[in-house]
């Protein structure tokens, strides 16, 4: 009998985990509703000193953290960092708010945010001390995006942003005597003389949706769109047919390779002159160093392609700094988020440290981003992306179920590019799709 | 009528011989191709990634990249490679001791729920490591113990497959009768068990031990959920968050490779030390 002792003792601690588990949790909600109540009415600076934590996946963020924690003595911030955040953080943000311990502050993209305000996982900084100020400083059509769609409410402060435009073998083009495309139809021409030089002008992304998002963008297109509680689902609308029609043409008649984005073949596509063209944001600029390595100093910059007179240019990713549901310092927190996006220092470090483009008009002036760059025969590229990035039209609106969004597009793109369906036929059945996701959800969906 | 007598024969004739070898073969290219690629990715420049043979030397440059992988990020990796084989060997030593002494006690002690708690912890074998990772993430944070070492350690420690294989070979392997001469001369339980059926049952104990080394250095879940404190990662998921930056900082792509290779390292050095015990613990349960 007495070697019983020990094994019913671990079946009774094993127990008492399990009822301490359902026990607690109530315990952990209340708490989190009681946070909420006092961040949202107002937003007072804290007494005393102050611990903050902060979760980013940019590398080299520490080095950026420590200038802060230098200066101020009294609210010191903690790094925590972990893999980007379609690959786990996401999920662990959502898991950390259901246990209510998540960070003070986290980094989210601008297509994750709606998710995370649905959720109810962010706090309204709106109230805070310099938030509401601060929209100047920052590109148009980031600030519509951490509205939200709510005038007197903010949910995050933009952090970077990807402007698109159009990298392009100016070896290759000026050898073939094909002159570099500026509207979308001139590209559709281009492409085909392309053709005739036994390499296409471009490889379309069927698995990463960003980019086409980006086409629809610049077109002056939106796929949600929504009013207080209320959201519209757009992606069937007229600017992203037009521009999925565009793209299936180019398919159609084999004037675009489909290569999956990011593998080596794809690199190989780009760097052994397969590939004349990519529309693509300003970081691509550091994908084609890496990815194609041999081309160096043969690829130039315009601002992409458009369909009209006028200039727009579509944007890929970019991310922001969130304040989560519960925080007990909104205040400082929303201090650390404005002086980490909006700081000439912050700036210089997060460029350094990670080529971060800022989401700030006076970020994109800095001297690092307006030198030559050497792999670009010294073009000042940067200036391409800031005016870029002054021209994205602000109507466009993530919506709250981005990954089931981007995946069923995707299956769809793919099955086209197969000769399975259309483009546009993808479009619409994901119209389908995302509406029954966003009600399975409890999402009021109107016209 | 004539086949019967061949057939041990016909096992051992030079085109069965060649036929396994050739399978053999195949599997181990099979196998140790990947490793391969990962070691000449690993010694060439980051240019040449993407532009050279991928299964044949550049330029080499392992050393350059070793110094670079080990040095970058205020040299984060060596302190990834120590919490992997804390995680890893610290805590599959006391996994083991745990499943040996439990699988013991059911095979050697007659007493009341023996078989209903044998069973339960049967069940856990059924059920996949990554399934309970959400629920220990939640149980964690009721105690506020998440990203601390011990969210990742403490349930290491546990496994159900070890407390099944200890008590099968305990159960046949250490004779009662050497129990009893083991009281008779004075000893207690404890030391009997410690000095006595722990050396009869080494190949399973070494068998479990390898067991679960693999699958808490494997274990990429529990640690992605539970960790968001850099210094304490194991190099798994260390390694994982520089893949999702390489858009970011393209050195990273090199960095990643090299430190996969640099990784593997220990997990061989445990096999080759005890694949010996390993063999002989697989194998004696399977006769009996």
């Amino acid at each position: 009998m007495k070697i019983t002792s020990p094994l019913l003792g671990a079946a009774s601690v094993a127990l008492l985990l399990t009822l301490a588990a359902c026990g607690g949790g109530d315990s952990g909600s209340e708490g989190a509703a009681e946070g909420d109540g006092a961040a949202a009415a107002d937003c007072e600076p804290s007494d005393g000193e102050v611990s903050l934590t902060f979760f980013s996946w940019v590398p080299g963020i520490e080095g950026v953290v420590d200038i802060w924690n230098e200066q101020n003595p009294d609210v010191q911030v903690e790094v925590q960092t972990g893999p980007n955040g379609n690959s786990g953080t996401y999920q662990n943000f959502f898991n950390q708010l259901e246990a209510g311990n998540p960070p003070d502050l986290g980094q989210i993209e601008f297509d994750a945010l709606p998710n995370f305000r649905v959720q109810d996982g962010l706090t309204d900084i709106g109230g805070c001390e310099g938030v509401m100020d601060s929209q100047e400083q920052f590109v148009d059509w980031t600030w519509s995006q951490v509205q939200l769609g709510e005038e007197d409410a903010v949910y995050a402060i933009p952090q970077d942003t990807g402007p698109m435009a159009m990298f392009y073998r100016e070896d290759l083009f000026t050898e073939a005597g094909i002159e570099v495309p500026t509207t979308w139809e001139e590209y559709a021409a281009a492409a085909e003389q392309v053709r005739e030089n036994d390499a296409y002008i471009t490889n379309f992304s069927t698995s990463d949706i960003n980019q086409f998002a980006g086409f629809v963008w610049q077109a002056g297109g939106s796929w949600f769109g929504n009013e207080g509680d209320t959201w519209q689902v757009g992606l069937d609308s007229e600017e992203s047919v037009q521009v999925a029609d565009y793209w299936n043409g180019l398919i159609q008649d084999d004037l675009v390779s489909t290569l999956p984005p990011w593998t080596t073949e794809w690199d190989n596509a780009y760097n052994s002159g397969d590939a004349w063209t990519w529309i693509s944001a300003v970081w691509g600029a550091n994908s084609i160093m890496s990815g194609a390595p041999d081309t160096e100093g043969s690829w130039r910059v315009a601002p992409m392609p458009t369909w009209g007179d006028e200039q727009a240019a579509g944007n890929w990713g970019g991310s922001t700094t969130a304040v989560f549901k519960g925080s007990e310092h909104p205040h400082e927190a929303a201090q650390f988020a404005l002086w980490l996006n909006t700081s000439e220092e912050a700036h210089e470090a997060l460029i350094e440290a990670a080529n971060l483009y800022p989401a700030t008009t006076e970020g994109q002036q800095l001297p690092a981003l307006s030198e030559g760059v050497p792999f670009y025969g010294d073009q000042e590229i940067y200036q391409v992306f800031t005016e870029a990035g002054a021209t994205v039209p602000t109507e466009w609106t993530w919506g709250p179920t981005m990954t089931q969004v981007y995946n069923d597009v995707s299956d769809g793109f793919s099955a086209a590019a197969s000769g399975n369906g259309s483009l546009a036929e993808a479009l619409t059945s994901t119209q389908e799709s995302t509406t029954s996701a966003l009600e399975s959800q409890g999402i009021p969906v109107g016209e | 009528m004539s086949a019967t007598p061949s057939s041990t024969a016909y096992r051992q004739s030079p085109v069965s011989r060649t036929v396994a070898m050739l399978v053999l073969g195949v599997f181990t290219l099979y196998f140790l191709t990947p490793i391969w690629w990962l070691f000449i990715a690993a010694t060439k420049e980051r240019g040449d990634l993407t532009t050279t043979n991928p299964l044949w030397f550049s330029d080499l440059n392992l050393v350059e990249n070793l110094q670079g992988v080990f040095s970058y990020g205020d040299a984060i990796l060596p302190r990834w490679l120590l919490n992997s084989v804390l995680y890893a060997g610290v805590g599959s030593l006391v996994a083991t001791v745990l499943a040996g002494m439990c699988g013991y006690a059911l095979a050697k002690y007659a007493f009341p729920g023996r078989e209903v708690i044998f069973n339960v912890v049967l069940g856990g074998v059924l059920v996949p490591a990554t399934a309970l990772a959400l629920p220990l993430f939640l149980i964690f944070a009721q105690v506020g113990a998440t990203n601390t070492f011990w969210s990742v350690f403490l349930p290491s420690i546990v496994s159900p497959f070890g407390v099944y294989l200890a008590r099968i070979y305990a159960a046949s392997s250490v004779p009662d009768e050497l129990l009893e001469a083991a009281r008779l001369d004075g000893a207690g339980e404890v030391r009997t068990f410690f000095s006595v059926s722990v050396r009869l049952m080494v190949p399973a104990l070494v068998t479990v031990y390898l067991f679960q080394f693999v699958a808490i250095w494997n274990n990429f879940f529990l640690p992605l959920i539970m960790l968001r404190d850099e210094r304490l990662f194991p190099v798994t998921l260390g390694l994982y968050n520089w893949n999702t930056v390489v858009n970011q900082v393209p050195e990273l792509r090199l960095y990643v490779l090299t430190g996969s290779l640099v990784s593997i390292v220990p997990l061989i050095v445990v096999f080759l030390l005890l694949q010996r015990f390993w063999r002989s613990g697989l194998g004696t349960g399977s006769v009996k």
